[in-house]
């Protein structure tokens, strides 16, 4: 049995320790959100925070996460109100929508420790994660909006 | 926790269920043409039912929407058309997918009748269709008002979902006439004159937020990859690496006696492994070891063919050619000519990527005579096809549950996984979710093809472009002539265009704009060449010496405006121009770029691009589509590459095949559109990427000096022309 905390609420599966993260999320708690792209920690569609901190799901064995808090895109807020998800609606950012889970849980790690941070520190931050239709400018204006209207 | 049976399955039956209120169906008519009916009728005339269109009684408006979602906003922008056409208030407006039926669902006419969202399509085929029946909507909803309070139908008009006579200031809703509604034999005839003239358009031309958003930023969008069903097992299937090989043998003991795996099934051209989850599935792929039967593969080595067979094909006289497009008499203007000019140009292979890896789900009845399908697909009527073709099945017989697309591209309009998935589930005996991982959907993937290009222009007394030639030569057909045709924007008045393709056995497809990227990079870039060894501005030679049409003037002189092109950039900058066409629609593009020499890397910092794209129906999504193109195109033309070395592809996952990030993306992209002449929408999903190479080719020579000519700009092709 792997035991953790999964958006607040305790999650234990009988699950091959081996098991991804991702995996473990997607096919035995069915919770979909959480996206899988490369398997191989290259594009970040599967970001989810680990103890707070930005993680690539699919690269982490579910047997490393025991007792650890975790937050994937269905626990970020209750109602799509973080203030990422809000500019994220107001900017019409999402395209294809694939990669947008692991964008919006990678942005919520950066304002979560710098919630003023400058354009630059924005790219340093989200330039791990691939977004395939190019949202990247819109990305941008809704991680500063967000900072803004917090 | 989750479903994930949402849409396809739910929805789709309390709608039946509960559609009291007044529902508009769909027949065809002999002729092929739409005819718009009652469900009651459309049953007596003996044809498939599907409301298209439901009103219910508390003013809930239900459309189906054809516009296969990827991306690019046409969920939303096809039924749009249909709402603003019968006055629809489009907050109240809910969307489902509509059916893999053509022959109901379908644009176009005969064996061309298609669902395909593919070319850019979606919105210009579709709103004929849409906004025709919605003039016939609104027409019975006017009619039953006009009986009901006996005036004139002449006395009525519509606000947002009222029907109002305004002299007696009486008003019914939508909902309340649908509750009503006398629904006639055949719907109304409308014309011209019955469609609302733009001023009048509350929707159209007024960007509304996308409906599929809300569901893409708290992770409830149901993508293939996400549906589940009782009882589904897993799958994924591994391909021969060598392009045509078959499977012959493999350790089937050996990985059925792995921990969670059920069986292997082989397939025509791989292997499919089906397990309880798909991380016992993974696991035995990496053990799973195939004996291929590669005699028919061709051990095909893409760069040593590139560099030196197709340059062969094209000085060939004997070699096979089909003309492409034909006028006046190239032969006799370069005979006559006061100067020749001629080129040549090479382009690379190049995958999707898209971001959701090819997936899809089976499921059959007991019986084993019927099959469901979830599949995220540009073309739900060709999974339906294919599917029942592979299997042997009638059309009948398939059932194709649409699902957001995590990236298309041109890869997901084939079915060919979902066929996979059918043939696998009918062996399992179990509901099927197929994946194929990353490293397949490369190596088993469907490419841009390659090619070679020589242009040749014949210049008159005046200096003005009297004869054109351009050859490409190439992997493939027709996937390699599209762009070729300067027509539509340069009148040049002798022109021979063709193509000569060659197989390397290589799988090709669609990919976004098709063969536009390639071409019109080496169109644009010799024209510019050709400028500056005239000594003539390189605008001034396309509007000129070239004879640029008027529509093509326009966006040139709007991206002029936009970009100030003719200012003097930074000394470390330049600016590089290009147009192209595409669906329909007209684009010019203006990049400002930069370059680390030692490194080889160009730098783009801003791109403004100006588009005639008809009657723009959705502003942002409009903008979004074509700022979306514009990455594209400088992804591939500044990273990707396909190789492919003994016939097997070389690249595995996103470290070999690299996309743009963030930190390359430009700093500001600027979209706008010109006033046009078009009076309805032209294509928008593929203007975007195929202007932009030769945009930056022209600025690196205005910066550098130094010509490129090989697609895509690697760093290492960079440093090889910067040091040449």
């Amino acid at each position: 049995m792997v035991q953790f905390t999964l958006n607040g609420n305790p999650v234990s599966l009988d699950v091959d320790e081996e098991t991804p993260l991702l995996w473990a999320i997607r096919d035995h708690v069915d919770l979909n959100g959480t996206k899988y792209g490369c398997g191989a920690g290259l594009c970040g569609a599967c970001t989810v925070h680990i103890n707070g901190r930005a993680m690539r799901s699919c690269s982490i064995k579910v047997g490393d996460v025991v007792n650890t808090s975790i937050t994937t895109i269905e626990g970020l807020s209750p109602d799509a109100s973080h203030p990422l998800q809000k500019a994220w609606v107001a900017e019409q950012v999402p395209q294809c929508g694939y990669c947008q889970s692991g964008q919006i849980m990678k942005a919520a790690e950066l304002l979560a420790e710098n919630p003023n941070p400058s354009r630059d520190e924005i790219i340093r931050h989200m330039d791990g994660n691939i977004c395939r239709c190019g949202t990247y400018n819109r990305i941008l204006a809704a991680i500063e909006r967000a900072a803004m209207e917090g | 926790m989750a479903t994930n049976m949402k849409l396809s399955e739910l929805t789709r039956r309390d709608f039946i269920k509960g559609s009291a209120g007044l529902s508009f169906a769909v027949a065809v008519s002999g002729t092929g043409g739409l005819l718009l009916s009652s469900p009651a009728n459309a049953q007596r005339a003996g044809s498939n039912i599907s409301a298209w269109l439901s009103i219910a009684s508390d003013d809930t408006i239900t459309i189906l929407t054809p516009g296969a979602e990827m991306g690019q906003g046409s969920m939303t922008s096809v039924p749009l058309m249909w709402a603003e056409e019968m006055d629809a208030d489009w907050s109240r407006v809910k969307l489902d997918w509509a059916p893999a039926d053509k022959s109901i669902y379908g644009y176009g006419s005969g064996r061309r009748r298609s669902m395909a969202i593919v070319g850019s399509r979606a919105v210009r085929s579709y709103f004929n269709i849409m906004r025709t029946a919605g003039a016939q909507v609104r027409k019975v909803l006017l009619d039953t008002a006009a009986s009901e309070w006996g005036v004139p139908v002449s006395e009525l008009k519509t606000e947002p979902s009222v029907v109002i006579h305004p002299s007696t200031n009486r008003k019914m809703t939508y909902g309340e006439l649908a509750s009503i509604a006398q629904v006639p034999e055949s719907m109304p005839e409308v014309s011209e004159a019955d469609f609302k003239k733009p001023v009048q358009y509350r929707l159209i031309g007024k960007s509304q937020p996308r409906y599929d958003i809300p569901a893409k930023v708290d992770g409830t969008a149901q993508f293939a990859m996400d549906v589940k069903l009782p009882g589904m097992v897993y799958a994924s299937t591994v391909h021969s690496p060598v392009q045509g090989g078959l499977p012959l043998d493999w350790n089937k003991t050996e990985v059925e006696g792995m921990k969670g795996i059920k069986q292997t099934i082989k397939l025509p051209d791989g292997i499919a492994i089906v397990g309880d989850s798909f991380y016992n599935v993974m696991s035995a792929r990496k053990k799973l070891n195939v004996d291929w039967d590669n005699a028919q593969a061709r051990r095909f080595n893409s760069e040593e063919t590139l560099d030196n067979d197709y340059a062969m094909v094209h000085a060939d006289p004997s070699a096979a050619s089909t003309t492409v497009f034909e006028k006046g008499d190239a032969d006799a203007a370069f005979a006559n000519a006061n100067k020749v000019y001629r080129e040549e140009f090479k382009s690379d292979y190049a995958y999707h990527a898209q971001m959701e890896p090819l997936n899809a789900i089976a499921r059959f009845n007991e019986a084993g005579d019927h099959v469901e399908i979830w599949d995220g697909t540009q073309s739900p009527d060709r999974t339906r096809s294919n599917v029942a073709e592979t299997l042997g099945f009638s059309e009948d017989q398939v059932a194709v549950n649409q699902c957001y697309m995590g990236g298309g591209f041109g890869r997901r309009s084939l079915g060919d996984y979902a066929a996979e998935v059918a043939l696998i589930a009918r062996e399992a005996k179990k509901p099927v979710k197929l994946i194929w991982t990353r490293e397949e959907d490369i190596a088993h993937g469907m490419f841009r093809p390659q090619n070679f290009q020589c242009l040749e222009a014949a210049l008159d007394d005046n200096g003005n472009v009297a004869g054109w030639r351009h050859c490409v030569v190439g992997d493939g057909g027709s996937l390699l002539s599209g762009g070729m045709s300067i027509d539509l924007y340069y009148k040049v008045p002798n022109q021979f265009i063709d193509r000569r393709g060659a197989s390397h056995n290589v799988r090709l497809k669609h990919w976004r704009a098709v063969a536009h990227p390639f071409n019109i990079f080496a169109i644009e870039e010799f024209i510019d060449r050709m400028a500056v060894a005239e000594g003539i501005d390189p605008i001034a030679f396309r509007m000129n010496n070239m004879n640029i049409t008027p529509r093509g003037r326009r966006v040139f002189e709007k991206v002029i405006d936009m970009s100030g092109w003719g200012r003097a950039p930074a000394s470390d900058r330049a600016l590089g121009i290009s147009i192209t066409e595409r669906s329909g629609s007209l684009g010019a593009a203006v990049v400002e770029i930069s370059l680390n020499e030692s490194l080889g890397k160009i730098n783009v910092h801003k791109v403004w691009m100006a588009v005639d794209g008809g009657l723009i129906v959705q502003p942002d999504a409009a903008r979004a589509n074509i700022e979306s193109g514009i990455i594209y195109g400088l992804s591939s033309i500044l990273h990707e590459r396909v190789t492919v070395k003994e016939g097997a592809v070389e690249q595995s996952n996103y470290h070999d095949y690299q996309v743009m990030r963030m930190s390359d993306a430009p700093e500001e992209i600027h979209v706008e559109f010109v006033d046009s002449d078009e009076k309805e929408p032209t294509g928008l999903g593929e203007i975007g990427n195929p202007p932009i190479a030769s945009a930056i080719a022209n600025a690196f020579f205005n910066l550098t000096g130094k010509r490129l000519s090989h697609m895509p700009f690697t760093q290492d092709r960079v440093k090889n022309v910067l040091s040449a």
